[in-house]
């Protein structure tokens, strides 16, 4: 039953998506160290479907691809024997701006949503990572986000309808092109962080928001403690920041503050910000301190890349964990958080360090720690060698076999993404 | 139902949680829609998450069909009885279990009231967005299973932006928490997978809300038009200026009528009444509300009033939110609808109302929430009329046919329930609805979790699902029930 390689029909796959469309995969293409066979870029959700069908029914492994930035993120994949891109899929199908919803497809990248949103002065009101390569379909498969988040949500509170391709070929599509609907199962809300596990993303329906009339950001400095308290504070205050962030390194802490609408009411708010913080110095941000989130990746070291969760109140706590796991290697840290909890925090070796060794010994101690606090810690970005023999998720919840139900009916023979998931999914 | 499993279910929730007398079950007939009724065998109120567990666990031992319940105010049937079936009720898990203003938590149990949320909390400033129009009696457990809105939905969102997890028992009896009190937690959403689900993926037990701080400053302006296409036009116009008003709800002349018989709102006797509330800033707020009232002098508005006094923005809203009662006091009976279109639909789809209700001879009252197209037409119909209930009927069901038409959802707040299950088969294709199928069978492979409800045709967790065929539809016979 199980195909051998060498029976593989691939002139099958080219028929499907077309020739030109079909390219044996490089090193380039490998998912964490696992090479695949083949590349196939379908262009359309039709292709796409029936491609993943032939794929599945001749038992290859698939991985789906967008712009490729995050494809290291999850557990190294058990197998993978197919690249299915989406690059091609890159319209903006509908922008129905008196509606503020856009109806997008998958591989469309989000910078160049964004300046098809802005044509009409609007936005989708998300700030993910590497927004000029990164796809609408990847940032859904990995519930990125960024700063906005502290006045928008993140993408379970921006899509609207998703049209998903299940590996027996089905396009499935749930919500619709209104801001408000309850009919039916959120389908979107499976797909959001699913990592690729239970189909590919085809295409997306987003609501959308009004660019800001005018926006000034502040940056106050300090110790993590006492900009934790000063973020506590704004977030029980009447401000309405539209982004406040927390940034530490062994060199001091800053914490961020965004103020978006009209002159006067961000006026206001600065005025009221102000006195909250006391004898905590305040000035005018650096233009690059909101992709902070983004430049935390940046580094010539092995280095470990993790996205935690806390409840905001534990910033400090956090960041003295950090601090104290990357002393114990001799690793260098830096962590940059957004108000509603979530955020990133970096390890780096040297040559002096411990090299993979000690980024594993520190993520599995603060894994323990942050699991303490009632939150998580997941290593997203790091070098192969430090995954290996442990799931990169953490331990699974109790959820956990319900998780792996859902996957079953979705994905019943393992077809996508197999391993990289929760558990072992 | 024999008397091994009453007894078993005594043992469960003692004598005074079990109701099996017939006048007591009556009660539990129905919901907010009363069209249709269905008697449980049993009603059973349970106290604790443990005895829900052990309540489902013999309801899956014996492949028993039930159906949980909060205050029963839905509007769709979501939480009708099904024949051979019991009722669950979650009101006596009513405690609020935690506040933690900090990080901006509360957990609670399903029985709580959803105002009774923003009323631990206001003192200190917070207050829980979601707000349907039932919120003094409605309880969270349902707000969770309905996904509801509410009139400030606009600018807030629905109940799942403000559930970050919750506990669950499963129609197995076994016990899951689902996203946490950190965002983000890894796997799969099925904290946002299980709100709005109606209760047919399990029973919530306990779930983590969101509340947010109080806007400073709240102000609602009050714009009279001669006509909906002119309000409408107004709300456009306020979207386009690139403003995200905290709610805009719309009113046509039949449904000011009621209002103003019902509970006196003083509103203007206009052709279309708009309520724009802005939050924010003062300054902010002060600013943008110029440019609402300019947007809105500009599209016909011949009366503008801002409410600015938290008793005169009652006065505003009062009407408003009773306006479904409100109904009744222009006609014997009614039928609400809840179909929601694209915003910029609305003048086609009004007139397209209007064209099908002076066909069939009935009124419709309009209320909207107008910033996301959210209409809830009112069908006014006189039940002592012989078969005018059937007409009535039937124009609602034409009126949702519209919103499909016009890309939009055959309901926005009130869920599918029993009530709009054949539309689904319209709104949707086979293979959508048979996705959506895979997720019930993955929480509920016995179907025994208030079955029958949300999807026209139940499909037996046995089956594989196959690629899509067109198949002949049952629309024509099960549309007509409706």
């Amino acid at each position: 039953m199980p195909a051998v390689m060498t029976q593989v029909s691939w002139s099958e796959l080219a028929e499907i998506v077309g020739k030109d469309h079909v390219r044996a995969a490089t090193a380039a293409d490998a998912v964490d160290g696992v090479t695949p066979q083949m590349v196939a870029e379908p262009g359309t959700a039709e292709d796409l479907a029936r491609a993943l069908r032939w794929a599945h029914d001749a038992s290859l492994k698939v991985a789906p691809r967008g712009g490729g930035t995050k494809m290291g993120w999850g557990n190294p994949p058990a197998a993978c024997d197919l690249v299915l891109s989406t690059a091609r899929m890159n319209r903006v199908l509908e922008h129905a701006w008196a509606d503020m919803t856009v109806i997008v497809e998958a591989g469309c990248r989000v910078a160049d949503l964004q300046k098809a949103l802005a044509e009409h002065g609007q936005r989708l009101a998300l700030d993910p990572l590497w927004p000029e390569q990164a796809t609408i379909g990847g940032i859904l498969s990995t519930n990125d986000s960024g700063s906005l988040r502290a006045r928008y949500g993140s993408l379970r509170d921006l899509v609207i309808g998703v049209t998903v391709a299940l590996p027996d070929g089905t396009l499935a599509k749930s919500g619709g092109k209104v801001v408000k609907n309850v009919a039916g199962y959120d389908l979107g809300k499976l797909f959001i962080g699913g990592l690729g596990t239970l189909g590919v993303i085809v295409q997306v329906i987003f609501r959308l928001h009004p660019l800001p009339r005018a926006s000034r950001s502040l940056s106050f400095s300090g110790t993590p403690a006492s900009l934790n308290q000063l973020l506590l504070a704004i977030r029980s205050s009447k401000l309405t920041p539209t982004g406040l962030q927390l940034r530490a390194a062994p060199g001091g802490a800053q914490l961020d503050i965004r103020f978006d609408g009209t002159a006067a009411g961000i006026e206001a708010q600065v005025k009221q910000v102000q006195p909250m913080a006391g004898s905590v110095a305040a000035a005018d941000a650096p233009a690059n301190v909101w992709t902070s989130h983004q430049a935390i990746w940046n580094g010539a070291n092995p280095a470990l890349v993790a996205k935690f969760s806390v409840q905001p109140s534990q910033f400090a706590g956090l960041c003295a964990s950090v601090e104290r796991a990357a002393g114990a290697q001799s690793l260098s840290w830096s962590v940059v958080a957004q108000s509603v909890g979530a955020g990133y925090a970096r390890l780096e070796g040297n040559e002096q360090a411990g090299g993979e060794q000690g980024l594993r010994t520190a993520l599995v101690s603060l894994r323990d720690e942050v699991a303490k606090l009632g939150g998580t810690f997941v290593a997203l970005g790091c070098p192969v060698a430090v995954k290996r023999g442990l799931d990169v998720w953490g331990p699974p919840s109790d959820a956990q076999p319900l998780m792996v139900r859902i996957k079953q009916r979705f994905d019943p023979d393992g077809t996508l993404n197999p391993g990289r998931f929760v558990g072992g999914i | 139902m024999e008397n091994r499993i009453l007894n078993e279910f005594r043992a469960i929730v003692g004598a005074a949680g079990l109701i099996t007398e017939r006048e007591e079950l009556s009660t539990y007939e129905c919901d907010g829609l009363t069209l249709f009724r269905v008697l449980p065998l049993a009603v059973l109120l349970p106290t604790s998450t443990e005895q829900v567990q052990a309540i489902l666990r013999v309801c899956h031992r014996e492949k028993i069909p039930f159906v949980a319940r909060g205050s029963g105010t839905g509007l769709s049937g979501g939480a009708l009885p099904v024949t051979n079936g019991i009722v669950i009720t979650l009101t006596r898990m009513n405690r609020i279990l935690e506040v933690d203003l900090a990080s901006q938590r509360v957990v609670v149990e399903p029985g709580v009231m959803n105002l009774n949320v923003t009323a631990r909390v206001a003192s200190d400033g917070y207050f829980f967005a979601p707000d349907p129009s039932s919120q003094q009696v409605c309880s969270i457990g349902g707000n969770v299973a309905e996904n509801s809105g509410g009139a400030h939905c606009l600018k807030y969102g629905f109940t799942t932006m403000h559930v970050l997890g919750m506990e669950v028992v499963l129609p197995d009896g076994s016990l899951v928490h689902l996203g946490g009190r950190t965002v983000d937690p890894p796997g799969y959403d099925l904290s946002g997978v299980f709100v709005g689900s109606e209760g047919t993926l399990g029973i919530a037990t306990k779930v983590i809300l969101r509340v947010m701080k109080k806007p400073e400053v709240i102000q609602v302006l009050l714009a009279a038009f001669n006509s909906t296409n002119e309000a409408g036009a107004a709300v456009s116009g306020i979207i386009a200026a690139g403003m995200l008003p905290a709610a805009i709800e719309m009113m046509d002349n039949l449904a000011i009528q009621a209002a103003e018989a019902a509970v006196h709102a003083n509103y203007p006797n206009c052709g279309g009444l708009l309520l724009v509330e802005l939050d924010g800033p003062a300054p902010e707020v002060e600013t943008l509300m110029d440019e609402v009232a300019e947007v809105c002098t500009k599209c016909g508005a011949w009366e503008i009033r801002v409410a600015q006094s938290d008793a005169e923005r009652a006065r505003v809203w009062k009407g408003r939110k009773a306006a479904f009662a409100a109904v009744g006091r222009i006609s014997p009976a009614y039928i609400v609808q809840d179909g929601v279109i694209p915003r910029t639909a609305l003048p086609h789809v009004m007139s397209e109302i209007v064209r099908l209700s002076s066909e069939v001879g009935l009124r419709v009252a309009n209320v909207f929430h107008a910033g996301d197209g959210n209409l809830h037409p009112l069908v006014l119909y006189d039940d002592a009329v012989p078969g005018q209930v059937k007409v009535a009927e039937k124009l609602a069901g034409d009126i949702l046919r519209l919103c499909i038409k016009a890309g939009g959802s055959i309901t926005g707040e009130h869920g599918v329930g029993e009530e709009k299950k054949a539309f689904m088969a319209e709104m949707y294709a086979e293979p959508d609805l048979a996705t959506m199928q895979l997720v019930r069978c993955a929480f509920d492979p016995e179907n025994l979790s208030n079955p029958e409800k949300i999807f026209p045709r139940p499909r037996l967790c046995g089956e594989r699902p196959g690629v899509y065929e067109p198949h002949p539809l049952e629309v024509a016979g099960v549309a007509e029930r409706f």
